[in-house]
């Protein structure tokens, strides 16, 4: 597979970071990813990523859940096997609901996380590119994608001038164990620019 | 706006010394890395010889019988059963801690939650021994299935409480498993990342699925846990319900009893959180991690347990009264085989009340609830008073049942059934020494996110706002 060149900046202050990350989109690098060792809260909105439909997709497992359980003991006591215990109903609903809910949590928490490992592409022996070993310390690790105007030595002075402790230039394969980005990654816009327009 | 992020200067540091990113990596990985302790040592030995006593145990119990226990045809239910409640109820602080507080935004549950869910899922484990092996016939445990048999298929009661139990209990523990491994992911990387030898490379690395702290996957990962924290409220609160429809859906005196799901949630929660404090209040201290569960964390989950045991008290207390109210003769009786000094058992209801009820509200006072050493002692009653809640509840509805012919003599268990109790110790302790060795017992990424909010030395950094002194802040404030 194709190897891509990153320019790939360390920031030790979250404070630093976020301005930094305004300024290099503004100023038209394409940002690859931002790796740190803590979710940051309003990170995801500085660099124009889309919300996640993870709650969307756990909500459809959820109700498939709730489906299968109520569907299956109906079949079960009504049409499958029809047993007569101790003359109760064959379609008691309030005895029914605490295996539904169960099975709709256990969907939805099952579904969700096999999801959320897929998307993110997360499984035992995968191997990924680290672009730095205290991504996961201390560091905030931003990547980004030399395409073909970037020009290497502006983007590391760049960084440099917004705040980046460490930089350097690496290479690694373009695959799917990098992760997916939006395409269309907009552009940094300030929220007064957003409510003029 | 300015007062939607204040933190008020009354709350004390989550996290005490003037500790950096790296410092939170440093003091939490440290004890992973380094040799086992001798004290370490000293007790996975003893975890896992009770462990094997317990294998013997049921070794037998599996052979020769349920006859191996000192059960009879009154007394049915025995130890295994109080056994299996009281480590579920045990199991319900950790998916509180982080599911609930979660919720309810509370910051001090980042220092406790992993260790908290690790306990939940350890003790899962343990209860669901028990139920498992006092089937008799273990190998036939797969019939409580609803899978295609060849028997007609014949298919599983879905009425039947005790089947509602399979499926809350299995789900209760898949999920918290699940919501505990998920949130490990990031601090298994951090682990893999500072690794200096192989071998804790390569385990680490296969441990934590590949992680890279990419933000796109932090964003969802935060959308994940706040899920499957939604998931887990009900859940937690469902399983227990469950449980106590065991006995509440009977016809037993003393078992048919509306009040029982809200009171074993919260019996539940009670035990749970006493449990936390002996596992924390021994794990800070070898581990050295008081800057983590401070001083603040311990006084806050002895606020729960005073809350919790004086509800499971209201609800003692409301049993009697419905009992007497109520004027059915078999329910009066039932109780009076509890409270009556001149019955058998009169000692294990007393000794209920006492623990669960009188004891815990010490805690109104706050040197009390500040200290470590009271706070452990009381952990330990408080387990001791939930375990004869349950020995009560079962054991005392009915050893005298209708048939005055039929009421049991004095039920003493057996060695075997007593070795069973001590193994689910064994197998519970051995887990969690294990997982005290090898994972993050704090929640790394969780204690950097809330580290320069709630850090010590990041308190100085407040704003005007926060600054103000109360009076100030409240004349500002008033509505004029």
């Amino acid at each position: 597979m194709a190897k891509k060149k990153f320019v790939v900046g360390c920031f030790d202050d979250e404070k630093v970071l976020f301005p930094a990350v305004k300024k290099v989109r503004k100023a038209g690098y394409k940002i690859h990813d931002v790796y740190t060792p803590f979710p940051i809260h309003g990170l995801d909105q500085a660099m124009g990523l889309r919300d996640t439909s993870l709650h969307t997709a756990g909500f459809i497992y959820g109700i498939t859940g709730t489906a299968t359980a109520l569907s299956f003991m109906s079949w079960v006591f009504n049409k499958d096997w029809p047993l007569n215990i101790g003359g109760k109903p064959h379609f008691p609903l309030p005895a029914f609901i605490p295996i539904t809910f169960e099975l709709t949590v256990l969907f939805s928490a099952v579904g969700m996380v096999l999801t959320f490992c897929y998307l993110c592409q997360l499984a035992p022996f995968v191997k990924k590119h680290h672009f730095h070993a205290r991504a996961t310390d201390d560091l905030f690790v931003m990547v980004l994608e030399c395409t073909s105007r970037t020009n290497e030595a502006d983007a590391k002075a760049f960084l440099d001038s917004v705040g980046a402790k460490e930089i350097n230039v690496q290479e690694a394969e373009d695959g799917w164990w990098l992760g997916r980005y939006a395409k269309d990654q907009k552009l940094y816009s300030t929220p007064s620019e957003n409510s003029l327009a | 706006m300015a007062l939607l992020r204040y933190e008020s200067q009354v709350r004390e540091p989550l996290v005490t010394g003037a500790k950096t990113y790296h410092d939170v990596t440093e003091d939490i990985v440290r004890p992973i890395e380094a040799a086992p302790s001798r004290l370490w040592k000293i007790g996975f030995t003893i975890s896992v010889i009770l462990l094997l006593f317990g294998v013997y145990s049921v070794y037998r119990e599996v052979v020769y019988g349920i006859g191996e226990w000192n059960l009879n045809k009154t007394i049915g239910w025995g130890w295994d059963i109080t056994n299996f409640v009281w480590w579920v109820g045990i199991g319900h602080a950790g998916t509180l801690i982080s599911a609930i507080l979660l919720l309810f935004r509370q910051g001090w549950r980042t220092g406790v939650n992993r260790a908290a869910e690790a306990m939940t899922i350890f003790a899962v484990m343990c209860a669901g021994q028990f139920p498992i092996f006092h089937m008799g016939r273990v190998w036939m445990a797969f019939f409580v299935l609803p899978y295609p048999n060849s028997r007609g298929p014949l298919w599983v009661n879905f009425n039947s409480p005790l089947l509602w139990d399979v499926f809350a209990i299995s789900t209760y523990f898949t999920v918290s498993l699940l919501f505990w491994y998920a949130g490990l992911l990031p601090d298994l990387a951090t682990v893999r990342d500072r690794a200096k030898v192989k071998w804790r490379k390569n385990l680490y690395g296969v441990l934590s699925f590949g992680w890279t702290g990419s933000t796109k996957h932090w964003q969802r990962h935060e959308a994940l846990s706040l899920v499957l924290a939604g998931l887990s409220t009900p859940l937690v609160l469902s399983v227990h319900t469950i449980v106590s429809f065991d006995f509440a859906t009977s016809v037993i005196p003393g078992w048919h009893t509306t009040i029982f799901p809200p009171y074993f949630v919260a019996g539940a929660i009670f035990s749970g959180f006493a449990m936390v404090q002996t596992l924390l209040i021994i794990t800070r201290k070898v581990l050295n991690l008081n800057d983590y569960i401070t001083m603040e964390h311990i006084e806050v989950m002895n606020k729960v347990i005073v809350l919790t045991g004086s509800i499971v008290g209201i609800a003692y207390i409301t049993e009697l009264f419905i009992s007497w109210y109520g004027q059915n003769p078999y329910e009066m009786a039932a109780f009076k085989n509890r409270y009556d000094l001149s019955t058998p058992y009169a000692w294990s209801y007393w000794l209920m009340m006492s623990c669960n009820v009188i004891a815990p509200q010490f805690f109104w006072f706050r040197k009390l609830r500040r200290n470590i050493l009271f706070t452990f002692f009381m952990s330990i009653i408080v387990n001791v008073g939930m375990w004869f809640e349950r020995f009560v509840i079962i054991v005392t509805s009915i050893y005298r049942d209708y048939l005055p012919s039929s009421w049991s003599t004095y039920y003493t268990p057996s060695i075997w059934e007593v070795g069973f109790y001590l193994g689910t110790f064994g197998l519970f302790f051995t887990c969690f020494f294990a997982f005290a060795k090898y994972f993050p017992v704090i929640a790394i990424a969780e204690i950097k996110h809330i580290l320069k909010k709630n850090g010590e030395s990041y308190k100085d950094n407040m704003g005007e706002e926060e600054k103000a002194t109360v009076e100030h802040f409240t004349h500002e404030h008033a509505h004029h």
